[in-house]
């Protein structure tokens, strides 16, 4: 039994932060950039979801569509005036710029939706069903589904389709795509709106699990950051693998060693990891040209 | 890539601790002022709003009646965010700069403890009214200036352990703490009274306030054979607790210190919550005392938004405040002084006073400097939003 709710309660966290971390990753390969508001924009699609589904009851098929289109916009804002203006000028300032980005954000939900965490009820969150002995939500199971289904489309979406390759080339040299017809702009922005919008996906689903505040998205994207480099942030299904690897190792270490270790024997894992594979899980060594 | 993605980290954990100011213009009048450095903000805000409403409703009563030494009292109050190194940096402009004459703590007792050896140092009156730390007011400082209106973590513990052993009549029973200072400081009580009733206790777990499942520490607990669990946890970690035992579908009696009362736990913990008692140090709930239907006429007054007992939350912010507070001008009165150590002697001189929490004889002695005992406490339990007291 012990085993048991500590595999399921693991791969349901580890599926949040691969889901996270794949929003660090497809931004990360189209633009060699990524938004440190990642956390701020998980937490953003709850505390809308909340808004809209809760306060002002609309259905919840509505309420997860609108939250996810304005975490979409928030991933266009963040690019477009967080991202860009740096790092067209070559600059690495878009660091900083997108860390502060996400404290205004929790700052301004903070005043605005209030200072008391909230409870976001769902119906999958109810009643628990009996797995090996261990009590287990109906959403818990479903969150790693959704997490390797976003994995899988993405891996089709980057190696199936022209769409796709589009994307790759940008990376690869931004120039080159620009002069092959390729509208380079308007694919990072769409990279940035895919990354949030992906990040509210995992708010709206941990949210009933939790509770909807304006800093739960803080930790969550400290540990989804360190997933996607353990994964290899080249990597779509390497990220996704590292979360639940991170997420199935913080659950049996605290089973097994007791709360008191986790956080030790978890980040030395991590260390231990990149200093044999210092391009992740399934990273590929990065090149240079000069 | 990776290299380039290495100093990332660094800058996010510098601009984590970026500081966020927070402003209180105070008008330049002749007023004597008080200072209060209290969480305004993040998951423990609603404990800063209430101990302001505490604070608020005194000062304008003090106020109505001329002050104190003929001055005016003011508030000014500064946001810690729960993170001891703003709370001191704003402990010292509060009293360097602003010149306040007292100091008021808030709920983290991290914060107080950083804040204790400052006060001590500047001799400046430090009252806890919330943070429940044993070392608070017992910090072995040769000068100690802190006082506290406010449940004390080794007399809670018992308290809890006897409520336990009365009630459930536990033989084995087991901890589930936060991990941080507060935690630290009831596994010390809690063990400690466990030693004095001779009972062992099953296990001990931790957890952190942003987990979100508790399942694996309960387990464990589980297995180790707990027939009882104590709680030291705010109230947003304190409900994921009560959802992971409910997942577990394990049904064992919690008792629990007072972290829930410091937002919305039915909410957050669902049906489950009527079952975690825990204890306080004053309800507005049920047939209140004179005083008690006063303060409460004055908040609706003043508060709009308060229009029943269970808008009062968290009720013992609010009344270990106000207590506070009244005991706070007596002493400045009894010191007839702004001075930091005549204030505190005037604290050692006040007889009595007839609070809210109770008629305080005595209050604060040199070898006491906390005002309320294990006879003050009491067990409640949250139906629908509202803290109700339990009959024992």
């Amino acid at each position: 039994m012990l085993i048991t709710s500590a595999i399921i309660s693991g791969i349901g966290l580890g599926a949040m932060y691969g889901l996270i971390a794949l929003g660090f990753h497809v931004t990360y390969v189209v633009s060699n950039t990524v938004n440190f508001s990642q956390g701020s924009a998980m937490m953003l699609g709850a505390v809308l979801g909340y808004s809209f589904g809760v306060t002002l009851g609309w259905p919840i098929p509505i309420a997860v569509i609108a939250s996810l289109l304005l975490c979409g916009m928030f991933g266009l804002l963040v690019e477009r005036t967080l991202v860009r203006p740096f790092a067209e000028r070559g600059s690495n300032a878009w660091l900083m710029a997108t860390v502060a980005g996400g404290i205004v954000l929790d700052n301004l939900v903070l005043f605005t939706f209030g200072k008391e965490p909230r409870s976001f009820p769902s119906f999958l969150a109810q009643k628990p069903v009996e797995i090996f002995g261990a009590g287990v939500y109906p959403l818990q199971l479903i969150i790693p589904v959704v997490g390797i289904a976003a994995a899988l489309a993405f891996h089709l979406l980057t190696h199936r389709t022209r769409y796709g390759k589009a994307l790759l080339a940008v990376v690869q040299n931004p120039d080159a795509a620009r002069l092959m017809g390729i509208n380079v702009r308007m694919i990072v922005a769409a990279s940035y709106v895919i990354s949030t919008m992906l990040a509210g996906v995992a708010g709206l689903l941990i949210a009933p699990l939790f509770s909807v505040h304006s800093e739960m998205g803080v930790l969550f994207g400290i540990k989804a950051f360190a997933v996607a480099i353990l994964g290899g942030i080249t990597s779509a299904w390497g990220v996704v693998l590292a979360g639940l690897a991170y997420g199935l190792t913080e659950a049996l270490v605290t089973a097994y060693l007791g709360s008191s270790y986790t956080q030790i024997v978890v980040f030395s894992v991590i260390i231990g990891a990149l200093a044999l594979m210092p391009n992740g899980l399934l990273g590929r060594a990065a090149v240079n040209k000069v | 890539m990776l290299s380039h993605m290495l100093p990332i980290s660094r800058r996010l954990v510098i601009a984590g601790a970026t500081t966020l100011t927070m402003l209180t213009a105070a008008a330049a009048q002749e007023t004597l002022k008080v200072g209060l450095v209290a969480a305004m903000s993040g998951q423990s805000a609603k404990s800063g709003e209430a101990i302001v409403r505490g604070l608020t409703i005194a000062i304008d009563e003090i106020n109505a009646k001329g002050g104190v030494l003929g001055t005016k009292l003011e508030l000014l109050v500064r946001d810690d965010e729960s993170n001891p190194a703003k709370g001191v940096v704003a402990a010292r402009e509060l009293a360097q700069r602003e010149k306040v004459v007292a100091l008021f703590g808030g709920l983290d007792t991290p914060v107080s403890m950083a804040i204790v050896p400052f006060a001590n140092q500047a001799k400046i009156p430090f009252m806890g009214v919330w943070a429940a730390g044993t070392p608070i007011t017992k910090n072995g400082a040769p000068e100690n200036y802190v006082f506290r209106v406010s449940a004390v973590d080794e007399i809670v513990d018992v308290a809890l352990v006897d409520y336990s052993v009365k009630k459930y009549a536990a033989k084995k029973p087991g901890m589930i703490l936060i991990n941080n200072p507060w935690g630290e400081s009831n596994e010390k009580g809690l063990k400690a009274a466990l030693a004095d009733k001779k009972i062992d206790y099953a296990a001990i777990e931790k957890f952190e306030t942003n987990d979100v499942d508790v399942v694996p520490q309960l387990t464990r607990l589980k297995q180790a054979g707990a027939d009882v669990l104590y709680l030291v946890a705010n109230v947003a970690p304190s409900a994921q607790v009560v959802k992971s035992l409910d997942r577990m579908g394990w049904d064992v009696p919690i008792v629990s210190h007072w972290g829930p009362s410091g937002g919305r736990f039915s909410e957050l913990a669902g049906p489950s919550a009527a079952k975690v008692h825990f204890i306080q140090t004053y309800s507005f709930s049920g047939k209140l005392a004179p005083k008690g239907e006063e303060v409460f006429a004055a908040l609706k007054k003043k508060y709009p938004e308060i229009k029943s007992s269970a808008d009062v939350t968290p009720a013992v912010g609010i009344a270990n405040a106000y207590d506070a507070m009244h005991l706070t001008a007596l002493a400045i009165a009894k010191a007839g002084s702004t001075e930091g150590t005549k204030i505190r002697d005037g604290f050692y001189a006040i007889d009595a006073y007839d609070g809210l929490i109770k008629n305080y004889k005595k209050p604060f002695t040199s070898a006491n400097h906390d005002a309320l005992g294990a006879d003050d406490y009491i067990f409640t339990y949250f139906k629908e939003g509202e803290i109700l007291p339990l009959m024992n």
